[in-house]
């Protein structure tokens, strides 16, 4: 039918045809889109992404290249990238290479000259459906097509950390437990003074509850019930009454542990740009979220109180405990990419932290923050400063 | 906010010019709409007749005065209004509001200013308060500081650090100004500038920067977003208006986005904007470092452009913060169901590109820079930078069909790429395909490499077609060339066929494009939305076609000189009386100036070329009962034949009579077969018998008209064999498919307007005007006014007579247009149009009948049933006079002779109402920027040109009243019955009188003499005037009115209230 090289083949029959760039490589994963307008280094990077077949709706990749750093991860976690219009002359000031030569040198196959748009209006219709990018060679005809079986629990396992590292920042201490943490959660903990130790959650990271100030709940892929143990793990912390706080995969997580459901969402959220709301102070942020499920804010005991919701759907976007210090937020205040308009929750979530040490007191560490105080929300950008 | 108001007046922006377009009247009309939706009773004062927001059944009453200071505060007192919007009439009513609550006005009236604080106005208006409250949160403006000495300059140079800019003050126009490297050039250059100035200027360097913007919404509980953010092809120094800009950004990593971002709603929390912004800044492309240029503390151009790019309802969602509303609590108007607090994402770019029309002001630089020139500007969307860009051009209708290396001729391109003019893009095409690389056209011109790599490809892409034949384009290479935005039209070029060839190959090889909808959300959730474009990168349309009946509605596309909001307004009144009648309407149009591109206004909106491609595509797709091509102007005109030749059918009066009126010849030969007389005529064909055919048309001067134009481009009066020999050889260039005519010059007629609306042949509605100056002088640069004043009731009998002749002639049913000169109770046809023209707002608002809605009716009645006559007031009963004056933007156009003729030069008009032709004359003049003269007049005549004794007489009563009268240039010595001699006032001493402000009106009769005292006039902003009839009018209008006597009165006191639009 065409005389393209290369196409994706989605599970339920329908194809997609281009022209390849990155690997030539034929891959298979889930097929999930993303509507962020920049920041495919961030995307490209982010362990959420974790044995996915990325489509970008914005048509325009690669046109600034790709930098030297900083990444969300040390390399490219999707499977494959499906684009609409690929620019092989980049030119910024901070890229060493173009995107097609990045993905190429990490083996991740890429397709160009796809109606990207009409393949998002497909998936977001299927809800989540497999993949495979193949090449269009006679040659393939007879040979095993994209297989249902991708197993979540294996790709967590795989996104998280071999070993526990220790970030040194200061004297405050936040036991990071990693579901697939993008690298900015980190660095916005340590530009925070704070030390993150950085535990694999499969791990016993119990052993470093004692002598950590707060811990933090981290983003990661898939469904949060797919996470065997790590559920009660968390249910165990919310006994010692330590500040924490979680973010996506980590709100869920932290959700589930309150004793609170998680559901698979119609059109899940997939871009930089979700509407969120403080339901207290009537606040109104950007954000970027990645997640096909959420949390049930009725199924929450009534120690628990919803935070945030989303404008759009009004789904829960974050929830926290009405005494303890233990608060989560469905959204990515970490950006990168997206906007950085609650990159604030970090600094409220080290005054908690660091409050709770001197007294130990609910009321005061609680997160009852009231955002519009003296508050300066917006980061400052100057010379291109960035969380 | 103390309560809702009850009574806001909203502030237009008046007559069109250069930088102040139609931009405005979406805006106005946005805020008027949701002033009705909250029950408020709204006023509006907007002399700028042809706009929507001026309609019936938009504001509950309509001042058509100037938007001045003085006129806004005599409306307020008149309608104890409470409230006031300034922010949707750009910087005309921006600049009115800061004076009247200087003033106190505000404060007197018990005013209220809703939306953005006059103090956060004054804060972003006021360069020094500016740059203090930015300093205030660390963010940081372009390093700038007045000097007085050498050293000083040396001093402060060396502290911004080299190199720097060094302005010699702004009325030089930027001579003596220039960039310094190192102290030893400071030094020079400054010495050399204090010899004329005493102050210069030493600014931070920022060429070759970045020029990113970012639209900001902010509400009063201090939410706030960006909308949207754009990014110039042009780096810093080419004015934004001026510049090709892409939305969004395309050359910054999400680092860049997300900085610029935080900076953006850091700095309009601080100074507190309530309402939409604008925010400008230069970015280094080296490293992170950005400078905040400027804040725009309201709706501009940018922000109806990102209106129009994301979809987002900039202009709406701005009125209801006014009103107190919270972003969250204001329903977004594309999905219904979530709120106005989100950001758009794009699954497309978008281009815009400006229009230009240099050409037809002779003298004029054509060079872009920091003050804006274009007239006007087009919007493509697509999926890939080289789709938008080439369909942009060709929006731009100036007759390049893409990135055609060979569409103009350049002398020195190295020069044109430093450089740049009005041609640059066409000047980079040339030079890539003559092999200059992409860093050689990016050092010459500063632009981001992204973009140059992929202009270079499109050419290439170009170039690889030449010589080979359009069947030999298979169809991966078809895609990606239709993906790059190549056209039919431009395949056709390249290969040398013609473009129904192409598309014939085309749809033989299943190349098709697709309509994608603008959702606002990258197809995240399903959205229900009417706002479409096409993309050859779509493999299916997210839509389905109309069961109804279906209209589809040709737009005007890119305002220019010669078409421009009236034609809007044609198209939309069109689309609410079918709307109205029960169809279903898919308008198509590229214009994101405009109202009929807003959410609002029909079921489908296509926002697209007006092309026989597109056209044609969108045909198939819907299936309409037909194609209204006589709402936009000269663009749909101008396809209209080919399309019935197509097959496509036309909604009104045939193609073969647009062509018979169109085509020059074909139209002569029809006058002397209807025994309808015409200024004599001859076609030039054959050069040869040039000096007969100049003899038997009376001899010179002779006026050269080629076919299928508007606004009289190419049209020119020759004097001298010579002139007329190159006036025919550009003529015909422009129009090489249609005949070239000449005719008789005629200087001492007056000049008539017939329009009308006809049925099957019979008028059923109609208007008849008069030109206050003599013919000679372009229609649309014309004073219109109606009643007619100076001809006599024999001359309207017969031009109703010729009009009911051509009308049969041609079996017309729609609008049209008929142009006639008037001398000695006879009257000639120069010209008909079978279309809307120009002047159809204007008379349908005089005489309070919607002629275009009366159209639209006839062209859509049944063809059986006879024709019937629409009730409408005739001339004899109008009670009033309405006039309307051109608005001329010569400030903006340096070097040009600002003196009218043949070719049009005026940006827009402006209309209104009173008791009596003076009256309503001198409040239209006053609209389009006339001072009544305080202190004395200049009169200049070409040597030995008498001064006309009415004129003298006129000039004698002014001088009476206390004005000082001059006179320089005429014949010297005539005697006149005024107090005045004529002597030989030097032109020096001339310019004198005007640069001391001596004289604030400068009468310029000279044709061939004193284009130093005409441009003085209209650089000092004096009032200039260059017709005598006009002046003889505008005269006796000051003689006999003071400011104060002109009646202010609202619309609806002028013949009562008309019907609405339906």
């Amino acid at each position: 039918m065409s005389d393209r090289t290369i196409k994706l083949v989605l599970e339920d029959g329908r194809e997609f045809h281009g022209e390849s760039f990155g690997a030539p490589k034929e891959v298979q994963g889930e097929v999930v889109f993303n509507t962020g307008m920049t920041g495919y280094v961030e995307t490209l990077t982010d362990p959420s992404y974790k044995g996915q077949i990325l489509v970008t709706t914005f048509p325009l990749q690669g046109n600034y290249g790709v930098p030297d750093g900083p990444f969300e991860a040390p390399r490219i976690q999707i499977q494959g990238l499906i684009v609409s219009h690929y620019s092989d002359h980049p030119h910024h000031h901070a890229a060493v290479k173009s995107l097609g030569k990045w993905l190429e040198s990490q083996g991740v196959p890429a397709i160009y000259g796809v109606d990207t748009r009409t393949l998002t209006r497909h998936l977001r219709e299927r809800g989540t459906l497999g993949g495979a990018i193949e090449f269009t060679d006679e040659s393939r005809i007879g040979k095993p097509k994209y297989s249902k079986n991708i197993d979540m629990r294996k790709v967590l396992k795989k996104v998280a950390p071999t070993e526990t590292t220790i970030h040194e920042g200061g004297n405050t201490k936040i036991l990071l437990i990693d579901t697939g943490a993008k690298e900015n959660i980190v660095r916005s903990l340590l530009k925070r003074e704070a030390t993150v130790i950085r535990a694999p959650w499969n791990t016993d990271w119990e052993k470093y509850v004692d002598e950590a100030d707060g811990i933090f709940l981290t983003n990661g892929p898939g469904d949060p019930l797919d996470a065997g143990g790590l559920i009660e793990k968390v249910q165990a912390l919310l006994s010692r009454e330590i500040p924490i706080f979680g973010i996506c995969f980590g709100h869920q997580m932290l959700a589930l542990a309150a004793g609170g459901k998680t559901f698979k969402m119609k059109y899940g959220h997939r871009s930089v740009n979700q509407p969120v709301q403080d339901l207290e102070s009537g606040r109104c942020f950007v954000t970027s979220q990645n997640h096909g499920y959420v949390v049930q804010t009725e199924s929450l005991s009534r120690e628990w109180k919803p935070w945030f919701i989303n404008l759009n759907d009004k789904t829960n976007e974050g929830i926290r405990h009405v005494e303890k210090p233990f608060a989560s937020v469905q959204f990515h205040p970490e950006a990168c990419p997206g906007p950085q308009d609650t990159a604030y929750l970090f600094d409220e979530f080290m005054k908690v932290v660091r409050t709770w040490k001197i007294t130990k007191q609910n009321k005061e560490a609680a997160f009852t923050w009231d955002i519009l105080k003296n508050k300066d929300l917006s980061v400052d950008g100057k010379n291109g400063a960035k969380l | 906010m103390k309560g809702k108001p009850k009574k806001v007046l909203v502030l237009g922006s008046g007559a069109l010019k250069i930088a102040q377009a139609g931009e405005f009247d979406y805006s106005g009309s946005q805020a008027i709409k949701v002033l009705r939706e909250e029950g408020i009773k709204s006023v509006l004062i907007n002399p700028n007749i042809a706009t929507i927001q001026t309609d019936d059944g938009m504001a509950d009453e309509v001042y058509f005065l100037p938007v001045t200071p003085y006129f806004v505060e005599k409306v307020l007192e008149k309608e104890k209004c409470d409230a006031v919007f300034l922010s949707f009439g750009g910087q005309t009513a921006l600049n009115c509001g800061l004076e009247l609550e200087k003033s106190g006005v505000f404060k007197r009236l018990g005013v209220e200013v809703l939306g953005t604080p006059v103090r956060a106005i004054r804060d972003t208006e006021d360069r020094h308060l500016f740059i203090q409250r930015l300093d205030e949160i660390g963010v940081v403006t372009a390093k700038s500081k007045a000097i007085e000495s050498v050293d000083d300059a040396v001093k402060t140079a060396r502290e911004i650090g080299y190199p720097v800019m060094l302005r010699a003050g702004f009325s030089l126009g930027g001579q003596g100004s220039g960039l310094v490297y190192n102290d030893e050039q400071c030094k020079q250059m400054a010495e050399t500038a204090f010899a004329t100035v005493s102050q210069i200027l030493i600014e931070e360097c920022l060429s070759g920067w970045k020029e990113i913007e970012y639209e900001v919404v902010r509400d009063g509980a201090d939410n706030c977003i960006t909308v949207c953010n754009m990014e110039n092809v042009d780096p810093m120094g080419v004015h934004t208006g001026e510049s090709i800009v892409i939305a969004p950004s395309q050359t910054l990593d999400d680092n860049e986005y997300q900085m610029l971002r935080n900076v953006a709603i850091k700095t309009i929390r601080h100074l507190g904007i309530v309402g939409e912004c604008n925010i400008q800044y230069a970015l280094n492309p080296h490293n992170r470092e950005y400078r905040v240029i400027e804040v725009n503390a309201r709706l501009s151009r940018s922000s109806a452009l990102a209106s129009k790019a994301t979809g987002y309802p900039l202009a709406y969602v701005a009125a209801k913060i006014a009103l107190g509303y919270k972003l969250f609590e204001i329903a977004n108007q594309v999905t219904k169901v979530t709120t106005a607090f989100f950001e758009p994402a794009l699954d497309y770019i978008v281009c815009k590109f400006p229009r230009w029309d240099l050409t037809k002001f002779p003298g004029a630089d054509t060079r872009i820079g920091s003050e804006m020139k274009s007239v006007g500007e087009v919007m493509a969307i697509g999926r890939s930078f080289p789709e938008v860009l080439q369909k942009a051009i060709r929006m731009t209708e100036i007759g390049a069909l893409g990135l055609d290396p060979d569409a103009f001729q350049f002398d020195d391109l190295q020069k044109e790429l430093r450089e740049p003019t009005h041609r640059r893009m066409f000047a980079l095409a040339k030079a890539f395909e003559q092999g200059m690389t992409v860093s050689h056209i990016q050092e010459l011109t500063g632009m981001d490499p992204f973009f140059l790599h992929e202009i270079e490809r499109v050419v290439k892409l170009g170039q690889s077609l030449k010589g080979r034949k359009v069947e030999s384009i298979e169809k991966n290479e078809m895609n990606i060339l239709k993906r790059a935005g190549f056209s039919d039209t431009y395949l056709a070029k390249l290969t040398q066929t013609n473009d129904l060839s192409v598309r014939k190959a085309r749809l033989a090889l299943g190349v098709k494009p697709h309509l994608s909808q603008i959702d606002t959300l990258a197809a995240e959730y399903p959205a229900n939305t009417n706002f479409l474009y096409y993309t050859y990168a779509a493999e299916q349309h997210d839509i389905q076609p109309s069961t109804k009946p279906t209209a589809l509605v040709l737009g005007s596309g890119c305002y220019r000189i010669g078409s421009s909001v009236e034609f809007d307004w044609c198209a939309v009144s069109a689309v609410k009386t079918l709307k109205n009648l029960g169809y279903d309407v898919i308008l198509l149009n590229c214009n994101p100036e405009t109202v009929s591109t807003d959410f609002d206004v029909c079921e489908k909106l296509i926002f697209d070329e007006i092309s026989m491609e597109m056209v044609l595509e969108t045909v198939d797709f819907a299936n309409p009962i037909g194609v209204f091509v006589s709402m936009g102007g000269q663009t749909p005109n101008n396809i209209a034949l080919k399309l019935a030749k197509a097959g496509v059918k036309l909604i009104g009066t045939s193609a073969e009579s647009i062509d018979m009126a169109e085509d020059r010849s074909k139209f002569s030969k029809l006058l002397d077969e209807l025994n309808v007389y015409q200024p004599k005529w001859a076609t030039a064909t054959d050069m040869s018998v040039i000096d007969t055919t100049v003899e038997e048309l009376g001899g010179f001067p002779i006026l050269v008209r080629p076919s299928y134009v508007l606004s009289g481009a190419a049209m020119k009066v020759a004097w001298t064999m010579d002139e007329l020999k190159g006036y025919l050889k550009s003529a015909t260039d422009v129009s090489s498919e249609h005949p070239v005519v000449m005719t008789k010059f005629e200087e001492d007629s007056r000049e008539i307007e017939f329009d009308g609306v006809a049925k099957n042949g019979e008028i059923i509605l109609s208007a008849i005007t008069e030109h206050i100056e003599n013919a000679g002088v372009h229609s649309g640069d014309a004073t219109l006014i109606i009643p007619p004043q100076r001809i006599t009731i024999d001359v309207l009998g017969m031009t109703t007579k010729v009009a009911k002749k051509l009308a049969k002639a041609l079996n017309i049913t729609g609008p049209f247009n008929i142009q006639l000169l008037n001398q000695n109770h006879e009257v000639r046809v120069i010209e008909c149009n079978l279309r809307a023209s120009r002047s159809f707002p204007f008379i349908s608002k005089a005489m309070r009948v919607n002629f275009i809605s009366e159209a639209t009716k006839a062209m859509m009645s049944d063809v059986n049933e006879k024709p019937v006559m629409v009730d409408a007031p005739g001339l004899i009963d109008l009670e009033y006079v309405c006039v309307k004056s051109p608005q001329f933007s010569y400030s903006r156009i340096k070097n040009a002779d600002p003196i009218n003729g043949v070719e049009m030069h005026s940006t827009g008009e402006a209309g209104c109402f009173g008791k009596n032709a003076k009256e309503a004359l001198l409040k239209a003049m006053i609209s389009t920027g006339f001072k009544i003269p305080k202190k004395g007049i200049l009169l200049t005549l070409d040597s030995n040109q008498p001064l006309d004794l009415g004129l003298s007489i006129d000039l004698h009563t002014a001088q009476e009243s206390g004005l000082k009268i001059y006179i320089c240039g005429g014949k010297s010595g005539t005697k006149t019955r005024a107090t005045f001699p004529i002597e030989s006032m030097s032109e020096g001493e001339a310019l004198e009188l005007i640069a001391s402000k001596t004289v604030d009106l400068v009468i310029s009769l000279s044709r061939k003499d004193h284009y130093k005292v005409r441009r003085l006039a209209v650089d000092t902003g004096s009032s200039l005037i260059t017709d005598h009839w006009l002046a003889r009018r505008a005269i006796q209008g000051f003689n006999k009115y003071d400011m104060s006597e002109l009646r202010i009165e609202p619309w609806s006191s002028y013949g009562g209230i008309a019907p609405s639009a339906s």
